[in-house]
């Protein structure tokens, strides 16, 4: 640092020791308590706030029952997106990286979760059944791991084949998994599903990572988060339902989600790990924000651009003095 | 040899050494202003007291809120309407904040031994970005499944989802009316004594005596 610099430091680091003027601190906390008080009266009157009511099990099966009834065998088979994650749920996944760094798997399991077991066979067996649905659950429950995969997954297979449309279905040797997923379907349907997923078996419950997943796993949530512009490509992130403006502050995390490599998420390997890199992304600029004084470059910004001229006119004006001169 | 008379100046007392501390470093005069460098003259200084009214407002209507429980403003219209006090106090927050912080930079404000004052500025932004999900999250309601859903796979992703799990309502309420807003207020307390204690940067070029006298 240059002596001129140093000396400049010196006195910007000591006590003011120009022309002052007035200020009542205390009287100028509470105008402005007053101002943002009465703000916040008025938006509150005139705006309201959001409030979606939340989606349940029994509005699923009640308003798309074959997509509900799908996903039940997806859970049964296996091949739901919450049984193939990974962690922290399960190892049936690796689940993202961040080039080398496997950090999601290396986290390891916190919150177990047997899909077909926690979302079809336990609700089913939390409740007196119709006898055909208790055979069912009898037969699954006694047969052979293989035979389970097999029922499950050629059942699935055959009502992907006709798109989910379950009145559509070739007939096949599916074992117990037709009457189960149908048993399932009518427990949501009724709205117990909802109550038995929450209660888990205990009085109290405040986790509903279950719940969240099993809904992830059909087309009901995403139809509702699209019909309500909420997805991560069209700014989801900082949308809110309804007229409001959300959670604007999300501006840059949410902009990565919308421009290349970050969007190609089928043929790019950060696409495909986009929300790894993206947060490891915002975390680094975090931390450059926070280390902004400290950063050459970046912390001569606002003096090489002199929109402070803007702010301290007044006192350039009163005190005489000139742009820098470029050199 | 005792002493009837308590020595209160001891230096080597922590007590005493930290009410000198603190005497030397932020006297009521500093601590309660009556006179400020003529040079605090913008609107973009009003940001600061606007952000801390607008906190106050948050912790005032979300105190309200939470004597009466995170279902309460569903199935009440006096509950609708504190959580409408919440939202848009929050709101009002954070576009406070975003201008005071942008007017901060563009004022080098960390100039002049004042970068801790930037370092607990900054972090109580992002804190208050942390507290502010976690509400989202807390709303029981439509938001809150989709946001708790979708937040889950950033945060498992990088492993951080097998301990802050955005999908457990119990977690995230605790870490909503409890932890985060407990580390914002300390922060916020620390940044605000920080600015009272170094005072409000002067102008860049205050002290440049190559470019005064060139207006006049």
């Amino acid at each position: 640092m240059s002596a001129d610099k140093s000396a400049i430091h010196s006195k910007e680091s000591a006590p003011w020791q120009g022309q002052v003027r007035r200020y009542d601190i205390v009287k100028e906390g509470v105008i402005a308590l007053l101002i943002v008080s009465l703000l916040t009266l008025t938006l509150s009157i005139f705006m309201g706030s959001p409030d979606e009511p939340s989606l349940t099990f029994k509005g699923w099966a009640a308003s798309n029952s074959d997509n509900f009834y799908t996903t039940a065998v997806q859970e049964l088979a296996g091949t739901s997106e919450s049984a193939g994650y990974g962690a922290p749920y399960n190892d049936a996944g690796v689940g993202l990286n961040l080039g080398p760094l496997w950090l999601q798997k290396w986290a390891g399991i916190h919150h177990p979760i047997n899909s077909a077991n926690d979302f079809v066979i336990t609700p089913l067996g939390e409740q007196q059944q119709p006898a055909e649905v208790a055979a069912a659950l009898s037969t699954w429950r006694s047969a052979a791991v293989v035979d389970k995969q097999r029922w499950a997954v050629d059942y699935d297979a055959a009502l992907s084949a006709v798109e989910g449309k379950v009145s559509a279905v070739k007939s096949g040797d599916y074992g117990p998994v037709p009457t189960l997923a149908k048993g399932l379907t009518a427990m949501a349907t009724s709205g117990a599903l909802d109550g038995l997923l929450l209660s888990q078996g205990g009085f109290f419950q405040t986790d509903h990572t279950k719940q969240i997943l099993f809904f992830g796993d059909g087309a009901y949530l995403d139809d509702a988060g699209t019909a309500a512009n909420l997805q991560g490509g069209t700014w989801g992130m900082m949308n809110e339902t309804g007229r409001y403006p959300g959670q604007a502050w999300l501006w840059l995390y949410s902009l990565w989600y919308q421009i290349p490599p970050f969007n190609n998420e089928e043929s790019h390997p950060i696409g495909a790990n986009a929300d790894a890199y993206i947060l490891a992304l915002m975390g680094f600029m975090t931390l450059g924000l926070v280390m902004i004084p400290f950063i050459p470059g970046v912390r001569s910004l606002p003096i090489r651009i002199p929109l402070h001229r803007a702010i301290w006119r007044q006192y350039y004006q009163t005190e005489g003095i000139g742009k820098r001169k470029k050199k | 040899m005792m002493s009837n008379k308590i020595e209160t100046q001891k230096p080597d007392m922590w007590t005493a050494r930290l009410r000198q501390s603190w005497q030397k470093n932020l006297p009521i005069e500093k601590l309660l202003p009556d006179t400020q460098p003529a040079y605090v003259a913008s609107w973009i200084y009003v940001f600061g007291v606007l952000t801390l009214s607008a906190l106050a407002v948050i912790i005032a209507s979300g105190v309200v809120l939470a004597f009466e429980g995170p279902s309460w403003y569903h199935i009440s219209d006096a509950g609708r309407f504190v959580n409408s006090l919440h939202f848009w106090s929050v709101q009002l927050f954070f576009f406070f904040m975003v201008v005071h912080l942008w007017g901060k930079f563009w004022m080098a404000a960390w100039r002049g031994k004042r970068q801790a004052t930037w370092i607990t500025g900054s972090i109580a932004f992002v804190v208050s970005i942390a507290t502010a999900f976690t509400g989202y999250l807390t709303q029981t309601n439509f938001d809150s499944q989709w946001i708790a859903f979708e937040a889950k796979d950033g945060f498992n992703s990088v492993g951080i989802g097998a301990w802050f799990t955005v999908t457990n309502l119990g977690q995230m309420l605790l870490m909503h009316v409890a932890f985060l807003p407990l580390v914002l207020g300390l922060i916020t307390v620390i940044h605000v004594l920080q600015v009272r204690r170094k005072g409000v940067v002067p102008p860049i070029d205050a002290f440049d005596q190559t470019l005064k006298g060139v207006n006049k």
